[in-house]
């Protein structure tokens, strides 16, 4: 990069990037961008800040118009709001790339094997790598999955793991969302726009695609469809549009050509499953479904659930139809079996995880509970069974009331909770105030799992929007960012 | 389609129908009433609130204003405009998918206007104004409806909810103006009775087109033969049956062997009767029990709807 340029980009709030222990995205050092940021860096320096306050806004009139929000909602008044996002890319080399998808192949590869001995043989029980009573404590454990075959030994055919970089610049797994994981329509717009906003820089970078995941989530949920179901009816059911997720729900099913669905669409009748439209029942193959296993069928599972088909359970125990993702996923991605993912996946495919774990406290072993109980001030502690950022001590932001309340539930039910070191996970650059200023980010890439393993090319990049914040749920003021994987 | 999504359309068009109904009546009936004696203005409202189906817990109060005000704004009587607008909306919000985008921000946009204006306006008046813009939000929302939605199944499950409404509310404000005013059948109509036909037309956009056919000579006999069986103008019955019976055709059509005869049977019978019948047979039998007929006849369509595209039964289905 040229000197002259940075001084003329200097002149827009540089001197006042943070850069510490933690690890940039952007900068190696202060005034030594990353090779892969330097045309973003050279593009940035030639627009005026008016012209990028120009764009961001046309981007965000763009998604308004588009219905791309999501609702606070109550009967008397209807608001929706753009899910937040930030005007500058983060991107990520090939190479690193690469492996972060090898690595990810392997993991998931690994849970499934492992949710499929545990609800058949249980070996990895029995040969005592897993202690069982991690596996039968859980509450997304379902005993009605014992000895069921689904479709391919498919378990988890969406996933998205939450991924973050540590100071070293090592790419390590947060956590794995292997029950209904969502944000990928975020996915799918944030590149719409981004390509629309700076589109010569798009050319110039070679960015790999990603316009076909809807695509490959069709293709996903086809080769699961019941033996002899040739032309498979697939439809997406979701909980109804007061669900935050709603617009999600009908972006993916508009995208890939499918019905929208909500439980009282769907019948069952000798153990068939079938919707209800004005030409008359029409039999169902396979559900996409964004319902938890606890409300999807009251006959099964929770007795009080409005959301649910009654019988949809028994339909797909009797391998009439089939549920991406299947009952009982929960189980692999409890907060406290995760430290055991490492040890699954050496038990299955006998290689080195790929992609490491963070740290992990686990709360029933008496030693590791009284360290954490010591050292809440600085871990992270966290609920089992939580997603979305609830339920969760940040030790350094935590005040003594907030450390007492969870002192006494971790003494009360050490199974329900795990801690972990507090990781300065790495920084973006993000447009704030006519400025740049580094933001903590995570990753989130979506895996599919049919009769091949699909990852599309980078992923949600969630980003914590405000200053110092860790927090990069959208529940709790997170925004996201689009991400580029280069071609080279 | 969806059976639900057909049931969420149908809903929608009707909600949207009731509301222009409403803001009209009471836009009529306000307007009337500046030139009036007491005690005609109360005979008046009183068929206003029959006319609107005799909406819960709301009397006549002999405060015309105060009762505009509860069936505009009330939003917890649900036969108000308030009401109907915020379930039609509703409804459109759980297709959002089938609609338009164009159609979505015109119900949304209705629905903002009417949730959100400013009460804090002095009781007395009922701003005309502001009825009329509902009025108009209407007529955008169906302009828009025909030409930006595909004219398929779930624009025909529009067409029906509209036309079957307004029949019926034509149908029940004929017969509630047939109890009060037929007596003397056949005279032109003078007087204060003169006003209420004109509210009568009005109520129904009918004056114009009216006058149009038989000139402003407001002879009861002709108004009932124009409201209730004329083929080209929209508010008619018959013009509303028409429409309906080729909706529900249509969507016959799409089911290919679905066995829709009975509702075919339902609407058909319906049609004819308007469509051949002569005013003069009709003046000569009970013409009360043949309007109320009418209103039995579209309620049992709706059944029929029901019972046929959305709320069928697992076994029958499976028969069929």
């Amino acid at each position: 990069m040229g000197s002259a340029e940075l001084r003329r980009f200097d002149s827009f709030a540089l001197p006042n990037y943070l850069i510490d222990g933690a690890y940039d995205e952007m900068f190696e050092a202060i005034g030594q961008p990353r090779e892969h940021y330097v045309p973003l860096l050279e593009t940035l320096a030639a627009l005026p800040a008016d012209e990028i306050r120009r764009r961001k806004h046309a981007a965000d009139l763009s998604l308004l118009n588009q219905g791309i929000t999501f609702t606070v909602y109550g009967r008397e008044e209807g608001t929706e709001r753009i899910f937040p996002y930030d005007l500058l890319p983060r991107i990520i080399p090939s190479e690193e790339w690469n492996h972060v998808e090898r690595g990810l192949t392997q993991r998931i590869t690994a849970l499934n094997l492992f949710l499929r001995d545990i609800y058949n043989e249980g070996r990895i029980l029995a040969d005592g790598i897993v202690p069982r009573e991690i596996v039968y404590s859980c509450k997304h454990f379902r005993r009605q999955m014992r000895g069921l075959q689904v479709p391919r030994n498919v378990y988890i055919a969406v996933v998205g793991s939450d991924l973050i970089r540590l100071p070293s610049g090592e790419f390590v797994v947060l956590e794995d969302n292997l029950r209904v994981p969502s944000g990928v329509s975020y996915m799918l717009t944030n590149r719409r726009v981004m390509k629309r906003i700076f589109p010569q820089l798009f050319q110039r970078y070679g960015v790999r695609p990603i316009e076909h995941y809807t695509q490959a989530l069709l293709s996903t949920l086809r080769s699961l469809a019941p033996e002899g179901r040739a032309e498979p009816t697939i439809v997406l059911l979701s909980p109804g549009v007061f669900n935050s997720a709603y617009f999600e729900h009908a972006y993916l099913a508009r995208q890939m050509g499918i019905e929208l669905v909500e439980g009282r669409d769907l019948v069952t009748h000798d153990n068939i499953v079938y919707m209800r439209t004005t030409t008359g029942l029409r039999r169902v193959d396979v559900i996409y479904r964004r319902v938890d296993d606890d409300f999807i069928d009251p006959l099964a599972f929770r007795a009080d659930s409005v959301l649910g088909v009654a019988g949809l359970f028994n339909a797909y125990r009797a391998g009439n139809v089939t549920l991406a993702n299947a009952f009982g996923t929960g189980v692999a991605d409890d907060k406290a079996l995760y430290s055991y993912v490492p040890k699954i996946v050496k038990y299955y495919l006998e290689e080195d995880p790929i992609l490491n774990n963070l740290e992990t406290y686990l709360l029933n072993d008496p030693a590791q509970r009284d360290h954490v109980l010591e050292n809440l001030g600085s871990l992270v502690v966290k609920a089992v069974g939580e997603s979305g950022g609830y339920g969760m001590l940040i030790g350094p932001h935590s005040t003594a009331a907030q450390r007492e309340e969870f002192r006494r539930r971790i003494i009360a039910d050490p199974r329900n909770y795990i801690a972990q070191p507090t990781i300065s996970f790495s920084r973006a650059p993000c447009f704030i105030d006519d400025g740049l200023a580094p933001r903590h980010v995570d990753l989130r890439p979506y895996v599919l799992f049919g009769d091949k393993v699909t990852i599309v090319p980078g992923g949600l990049t969630r980003v914590a929007l405000r200053r110092g914040s860790l927090v990069v749920n959208s529940s709790q003021g997170g925004g996201s960012k689009d991400t580029w994987v280069l071609n080279r | 389609m969806l059976s639900r999504v057909a049931d969420n359309l149908y809903w929608m068009s009707r909600y949207l129908e009731r509301a222009e109904h409403t803001a009209r009546i009471l836009d009529v009936n306000l307007n009337l009433m500046l030139d009036e004696s007491s005690s005609s203005v109360d005979r008046r409202w009183q068929r206003v609130l029959a006319a609107l189906g005799n909406p819960l817990d709301l009397a006549w109060s002999g405060d015309a204003y105060q009762v505009a005000h509860v069936l505009t704004f009330d939003s917890s009587n649900r036969s108000s405009i308030t009401s109907c607008i915020t379930s039609a909306r509703e409804n459109a919000r759980q297709v959002r998918e089938e609609i338009s985008s164009e159609q979505w921000q015109r119900v949304n946009r209705l629905f903002h206007q009417v949730a959100h204006y400013n009460l804090t306006e002095s009781l007395d008046v009922l701003p005309s104004e502001f009825l009329l813009s509902v009025i108009e939000g209407i007529h955008l929302f169906q302009g828009v409806t025909d030409s930006t939605m595909g004219h398929g199944e779930g624009w025909q499950f529009i067409q029906v909810g509209r036309y079957i409404e307004r029949a019926s509310a034509t149908a029940s404000l004929l017969n509630l103006y047939h109890r009060e005013f037929w007596g003397q059948a056949g005279n032109p109509a003078e007087g204060s009775e003169y006003l209420e036909w004109i509210g009568l037309l009005r109520s129904c956009t009918a004056f114009e087109a009216y006058c149009k056919t038989y000139t402003a000579d407001l002879n009861p006999d002709r108004i009932l033969e124009f409201l209730l069986l004329n083929p080209e103008f929209p508010h008619a019955v018959r013009y509303s049956i028409d429409c309906l019976q080729t909706a529900l055709d249509a969507i016959h059509g799409e089911g290919g062997k679905r066995r829709a005869s009975p509702l075919t049977r339902l609407a058909g019978r319906l049609r004819a009767s308007l469509g051949f019948g002569q005013i003069s047979e009709i003046l000569s039998e009970d013409v009360g029990s043949y309007l109320q007929g009418i209103l039995y006849q579209c309620r049992d369509i709706h059944e029929m709807i029901y019972q046929i595209y959305i709320n069928y039964s697992i076994q029958t289905a499976l028969a069929g």
